[in-house]
């Protein structure tokens, strides 16, 4: 795909969203109430339709070919950059799916340790000192110091002897 | 004028407290180390690291987080320098000179010349913001609705007239900015608004976070790996206490353009648009142009160098005159601030002198002190963090990763939140590749709420005339001056097309 098409594509998605934020709004009311002032849905309902027109002026632009993207044929994600930016994307996805089922900390040791043993290729003694201390320093800053319990899902038992300490 | 000292020096004390203190020290180091790293800046810094501020009592907050954004401002240098890669865009106008100075073997040359005009730029700036907020803020306790909206509209226009940025493109950036700000329940009605998919996480709101560590988090990483590829190469330095003390007494050379470069960016740096890049490129050019010897700017003069550090530092604090007094950040990374503040419960803008002055001075007073101890820590610690910059992508990405996806959750503790969080990163990501701006819609997204509740206080007052806004003094000037600001791009074309239409007859 050309930088020329993707950002065809995306005033186009962008236009479609805006019109379905307006629909959304509309469900509330978008007029004026007589001593309330504006509706509940006004307010996003014409900033929607601003967004809409932005998306319009910026397609008429595209025709046109006023802007530098609208005259630009080179490849929108070359393989290297789809390479690089995808295993980061991929790596975070499959962290946050994880943390639903195995909790976030199980999953951090297995994001760190795809990260930098796999992807960064670093010794193993780098791979576990970081695949281990890192989510321990999370729990000590958040858990501890914070007090904000983080997602631990299934792990939840492997934590009771750590709450007895904490809170004993 | 009396006044002033005596609420400063109290300000002054305030910092000096054992833990605002040590959140100085820990602030400016963190933020020396977030600015030095290639594409990461003061606004991502402070961004990820907002979450873990609920640690502390607010006026330790404010002042860690300003020591990050002051830190990061003389942590660009290095990178710029030592890489040839700006560490932030506010640091590229340091890289002209910096870079060859470095290969010609004077990395230290540049390096203390930057830390010295950050320091200048630091300090004049610091100055100026005692002086001019509290009057500022007096001005605008007689803001009402009507006003905040028309200084709202003003902020705005700021973007487009001076962020240089594709219009209509930046004109969707803002208002998707604000629709995301009005998801959750009406704060006038109690209605829920937008609830896609009846999904209740959205009824508690977006919050303005979510989408700064989105954007400024994960968005930017995987911005910058691609810049990168994930490989730097770190110039040769070779730095001896000895040699940085003897440049430091070069400072004679460049104090003159240094200074000049501060004020101009400090007042650059009270626009929301403009900002600290802007004013770096800018006190760059003003510096060649005074300079008599203009040829040697590009081929490593250090004037060069000091012009543009002076400016970034000083349009930090300049950027944070609005936030205090109006309400309305002057940067990216003060809207952060700024949303920080009401996470905090804190109302920014001018009552805050009145209501919470121990907030406000203790964090003027801690300007002045990380500004000093900035200075300090990075002459001492300069080795350390050129060696830090040689760290691999494959530990840096991963750890900030890790920071966004837990700063994410923290502030609402749902996963709900860091899913958008992931989606507005990738999405960020993928739009700033098609040249859609995305500091407007972090903008717009804290002042959403504020702008909707003026807006709509004020229609109501008026009966749903639009014509109050044009009818009070002072909300007039600032529509005037916003209209004003966004016919910039239009006139600038018309002149454009009339010096093609003349070259051409």
């Amino acid at each position: 795909m050309t930088v020329r098409t993707a950002e065809l594509l995306m005033a186009i998605l962008l236009g479609l969203a805006s019109i379905g934020l307006m629909v959304k709004s509309a469900e509330l009311n978008i007029t004026w109430i007589p001593n309330r002032g504006p509706g509940a849905g006004a307010w996003p309902f014409w900033l929607s339709a601003g967004m809409l027109i932005c998306c319009l002026a910026t397609l008429y632009r595209w025709f046109r070919g006023i802007t530098p993207e609208s005259r630009n044929n080179n490849v929108f994600m070359t393989r290297e950059t789809m390479r690089i930016v995808g295993v980061s994307a991929g790596a975070i996805l499959f962290l946050l799916s994880a943390t639903h089922f195995i909790g976030l900390y199980l999953s951090l040791v297995f994001f760190l340790l795809f990260y930098i043993r796999f992807v960064g290729r670093h010794s193993w003694v780098v791979t576990i000192a970081l695949t281990i201390g890192v989510p321990v320093f999370i729990f000590c800053l958040f858990e501890w110091a914070l007090k904000i319990p983080l997602p631990k899902a299934v792990t939840e038992p492997w934590f009771y002897p750590i709450y007895d300490l904490m809170y004993s | 004028m009396g006044d002033i000292l005596g609420l400063l020096a109290g300000g002054l004390a305030e910092a000096l407290q054992p833990l605002n203190f040590g959140m100085i020290l820990l602030g400016c180091v963190l933020g020396l180390l977030v600015g030095a790293m290639p594409g990461l800046g003061s606004v991502n810094g402070v961004a990820i690291l907002l979450p873990i501020t609920f640690l502390v009592p607010p006026n330790a907050a404010i002042i860690f987080l300003a020591a990050i954004y002051y830190g990061a401002m003389y942590g660009g240098a290095i990178s710029s320098i030592t890489l040839g890669i700006p560490g932030a865009s506010t640091a590229v106008a340091t890289v002209f000179d910096g870079r060859p100075l470095a290969v010609a073997g004077k990395a230290d040359k540049a390096l203390t010349a930057a830390a010295m005009a950050s320091f200048i730029g630091g300090t004049i700036s610091v100055v100026l913001f005692t002086l001019f907020a509290p009057p500022l803020a007096e001005f605008a306790l007689r803001f009402g609705p009507v006003e905040e909206f028309a200084l709202m509209l003003l902020a705005f226009a700021t973007f487009i007239g001076l962020g240089g940025d594709d219009i209509p493109k930046t004109i969707f950036s803002i208002l998707i900015g604000l629709v995301l700000a009005a998801i959750g329940l009406d704060i006038i009605t109690g209605q829920p608004r937008l609830i896609f998919g009846d999904i209740t996480g959205f009824m508690h709101g977006i919050n303005f976070l979510v989408l700064a560590i989105g954007i400024y988090g994960i968005g930017e990483m995987l911005w910058t790996l691609e810049q990168t590829k994930g490989e730097v190469v770190v110039h040769n330095v070779k730095l001896s206490m000895k040699e940085i003390f003897k440049d430091i007494k070069d400072v004679k050379h460049y104090i003159g353009t240094t200074s000049m470069g501060s004020v101009l960016g400090y007042f650059v740096g009270t626009l929301p648009a403009a900002g600290a890049t802007p004013a770096s490129l800018m006190s760059y050019g003003l510096a060649k142009t005074f300079s008599k010897d203009p040829e040697s700017f590009g081929k490593g003069n250090v004037s060069g160098v000091a012009a543009p550090e002076a400016a970034n530092n000083a349009a930090s604090t300049g950027s944070m005159l609005p936030m205090i007094t109006l309400g309305i950040p002057g940067s990216p990374t003060t809207a952060i601030l700024l949303g920080g503040m009401i996470i905090w419960g804190l109302r920014p803008g001018p009552l805050l002198f009145t209501e919470h002055p121990e907030f406000v001075w203790g964090l003027i007073g801690s300007l002045y002190i990380a500004n000093l101890m900035t200075l300090i820590i990075n002459l001492l610690f300069i080795p350390v963090f050129v060696k830090i910059l040689t760290l691999p992508f494959t530990i840096l990405a991963p750890t900030i990763y890790i920071l966004c996806v837990v700063g994410g959750y923290a502030p609402t503790q749902t996963m709900h939140d860091v899913w958008l969080m992931f989606i507005f990163g990738v999405a960020g990501y993928l739009l700033r590749k098609l040249d859609y701006p995305v500091a407007p819609a972090v903008l717009a997204i804290v002042l959403g709420p504020l702008a909707e509740r003026s807006l709509r206080q004020s229609l109501l007052s008026s009966q749903g005339d639009p014509m109050i806004f044009l009818e009070r003094p002072i909300s007039l000037a600032c529509i005037l001056i916003a209209v004003a600001l966004a016919m910039v791009p239009v006139v600038q074309k018309i002149k454009r097309r009339k010096k093609r239409e003349a070259e051409q007859a």
